[in-house]
């Protein structure tokens, strides 16, 4: 019998696979597990039950056994008249004459002015699930006058009002505005120029030390804190560039008044720090793009500019757009830099510009959970997930766009 | 034109290496295309080629042979200029086209290649529709006719016409390899160039669509000059009128051995090298 100087050993083999497979399945499974208590947390946070206390009793302005909610425009106006000062009236009929107003917003003033309802306690999702009755004997003990009710802290009113001092009626309008506002003042300016810079630096730059120290530097700068990107951005578009970032220069606002802290600041900050993402996304992709593609258009006798523009963007623009997708997903998130460069903590109007004051989700969000109250927790959980689906939708976006170019 | 006062060039319809001009003298009183004096081309420090003396005949097809490594390509690459894509190389000698050297400083490399259009080994037809393959070349050099016209007639010209007429508006890359190719030379010739230069045209083809591009090869060189880079002793034996053979030095550097028409070089080679090539001694 020949014995062989092989001993395949096949099942030990096979073993060690089967334990190294295993471990990436767990790494998979700590990445879900990560994920998964993330939008817990969110969402726990994002509903639940609260205790409201109303100033008024809602049930006592009922007229002749009709509901507020019911009444007509002329009986809530009848109603705030009555409950309000003289003073009060007389300014909020200077803002709008009653007359103009529609019912749903006199509605709105009799419950903010009059019922003035009061959220005490709140509590979180999985609390209101599980402990009702629990929840329900402490509002009876400790506030007799409250009612419970459930409560989705993320609803229409929350999206479409703006930012208040007053946690129930406080919404993220203007944070919303705000971030779009200066995601696509980011993308403006770092789009065109990121995808120049890329071109230049694979199509044209020759292979000299000059343009060596210039890609590391790129390759470095995508590195870099973001909050070095604000004070960059502080020191050179809010103060250095202030007449033309406060738009005075252009003669659109009041010198007197204006500073650099405006969305064109943080449009232009955060541009500079998603510019090395967006130029080394855009290399690869135009890395990627065949050379046996770039000879058959030379070989026609195509110029450079002819090539690049015909040939190499078309195919190297998914990859580029991926990049930029990835870039905005960054630039949306940002707080740091947005804090140093002045996003303004309160702000109840609108950006109208880009010269406006501003402030974004992600500022709101951490003005919120700053406060001590319950209720501003509940509301950043609530404004987080705002922020995940503007993430979410912007990529969504992006990615269709991306198709479109990508199918031949 | 001297082309019509040749009788030679009147019957090069026949797969099989026309019977052309026999004699050295009758060469030197040819009809060159395009010739090199004293070539060399090095890739940085390595020089891949050196000292070539090349005519190529106009509207004949020119074979290059010989081992790999030995610069074939390099060679053809002089010709439009190619090697400009890749930074270290560089070209010393000259190249004349049309008794233009096309390496000097005030020629345009991309007229240069208007001029002497490629073919590529792989078949690389842009991921566009096919009408887009043919007309792209024209419209860019700022073609004025009737663009659909000159589509058909170019396609017609590569035999691939009746195959690809009613999806002129679909993708080229759904073609078979063999029509890509096709395609693609299709593509070179809509431009008129004076000159096709082919690498290794159906290395990546399969026999049936290799015979095509062949019997396509033959079609074109009635108005075409060509040149040919292959591997297959075969292919350069049927398909050409004339037969480059290089090879490569010690230092790894090709040169050109012998060059003459293809019938000669391939029954009575006059360099013992090209004879043990041929015959499959080595290589």
């Amino acid at each position: 019998m020949t014995t062989s100087r092989f001993d395949p050993q096949t099942p030990r083999r096979h073993r060690l696979g089967r334990v190294w497979s295993a471990l990436f399945l767990g790494a998979i499974l700590i990445a879900i597990l990560a994920l998964g208590a993330l939008l817990y947390d969110i969402i726990d946070g994002a509903f639940g039950l609260v205790a409201i206390e109303n100033r008024v009793d809602p049930a006592s302005l009922a007229i002749e056994g009709v509901p507020l909610e019911d009444l007509s425009k002329e009986q809530l106006t009848a109603i705030l008249a009555q409950h309000i000062s003289a003073g009060l009236l007389r300014r909020l009929e200077h803002d709008q004459p009653f007359e103009e107003r529609d019912r749903a917003s006199v509605y709105a003033l009799v419950m903010e002015r009059v019922v003035e309802p009061k959220i005490v306690k709140t509590w979180s999702l999985t609390a209101s699930l599980t402990q009702r009755a629990a929840i329900e004997a402490e509002v009876a003990e400790k506030y007799p006058q409250a009612q419970l009710e459930f409560r989705a802290w993320i609803n229409p009113t929350f999206i479409q009002t703006p930012q208040s001092s007053k946690p129930e009626i406080a919404g993220v309008r203007t944070a919303i505005l705000g971030s779009l506002w200066t995601i696509a003042l980011t993308l403006i300016v770092a789009f065109p120029v990121g995808v120049g810079a890329a071109i230049y630096l694979e199509e044209y730059a020759s292979d000299t030390a000059l343009n060596r120290v210039i890609q590391t530097n790129i390759n470095n700068l995508a590195g870099v804190p973001s909050i070095i990107y604000g004070m960059l951005g502080l020191a050179i578009f809010v103060r250095g560039l202030e007449p033309f970032t406060s738009g005075t220069l252009l003669g659109v606002a009041d010198p007197t008044t204006a500073n650099g802290r405006t969305v064109l600041s943080a449009g232009l900050t955060l541009a500079l720090l998603i510019l090395p993402l967006i130029i080394i996304n855009a290399q690869e992709a135009i890395k990627a793009v065949p050379a046996s593609l770039r000879e058959a258009s030379y070989g026609l006798g195509a110029t450079r500019w002819q090539t690049i523009w015909y040939h190499v963007l078309p195919n190297a623009l998914p990859g580029i757009l991926t990049g930029t997708i990835l870039a905005i997903s960054r630039a949306i998130g940002e707080t740091a830099p947005l804090v140093v460069v002045g996003a303004s903590a309160f702000v109840a109007l609108d950006p109208s510009g880009p010269f406006s004051k501003f402030t974004t989700l992600p500022i709101q969000i951490y003005q919120w959970t700053t406060r001590p109250q319950d209720q501003y927790r509940n509301l950043a959980a609530a404004a987080s997930l705002m922020l995940l689906v503007l993430l979410l939708s912007l990529n969504a976006a992006a990615i269709l766009l991306r198709n479109r170019y990508s199918k031949k | 034109m001297l082309s019509l006062l040749n009788p030679v060039r009147t019957h090069p319809q026949v797969p099989a290496p026309v019977a052309a001009l026999t004699s050295t003298a009758e060469m030197e009183m040819d009809d060159c295309a395009i010739e090199t004096r004293a070539l060399s081309v090095s890739y940085g420090d390595f020089r891949a080629v050196h000292d070539i003396q090349l005519r190529v005949q106009r509207q004949k097809i020119t074979a290059f042979i010989g081992p790999s490594g030995c610069g074939k390509s390099t060679v053809l690459r002089v010709f439009n200029r190619m090697n400009d894509l890749i930074p270290t190389a560089r070209v010393e000698g000259e190249v004349l086209l049309g008794g233009q050297n096309i390496y000097a400083p005030e020629v345009d490399a991309v007229e240069v290649r208007r001029r002497v259009g490629m073919v590529f080994q792989k078949p690389n037809p842009f991921p566009k529709s096919i009408y887009e393959n043919v007309a792209w070349g024209a419209r860019i050099n700022g073609y004025q006719g009737n663009m659909d016209e000159l589509v058909e007639r170019t396609l017609r010209h590569a035999a691939l016409w009746d195959e690809v007429k009613d999806k002129l508006q679909q993708s080229a890359l759904a073609l078979s390899g063999g029509q890509q190719q096709r395609l693609c030379i299709a593509r070179a010739i809509a431009i008129e160039p004076e000159i096709v230069l082919m690498d290794e045209p159906a290395s990546a083809l399969d026999p049936i669509a290799t015979l095509r591009i062949e019997e396509l090869m033959r079609a074109l060189a009635q108005e075409y000059t060509i040149i040919v880079v292959t591997h297959n002793m075969q292919q350069a034996a049927r398909v050409s009128d004339y037969t480059a053979f290089f090879m490569v030095d010690d230092q790894r550097s090709g040169y050109l051995v012998e060059q003459g028409p293809t019938r000669e070089i391939f029954t009575n080679p006059k360099d013992r090298r090209t004879e043990d090539y041929i015959t499959g001694r080595f290589g």
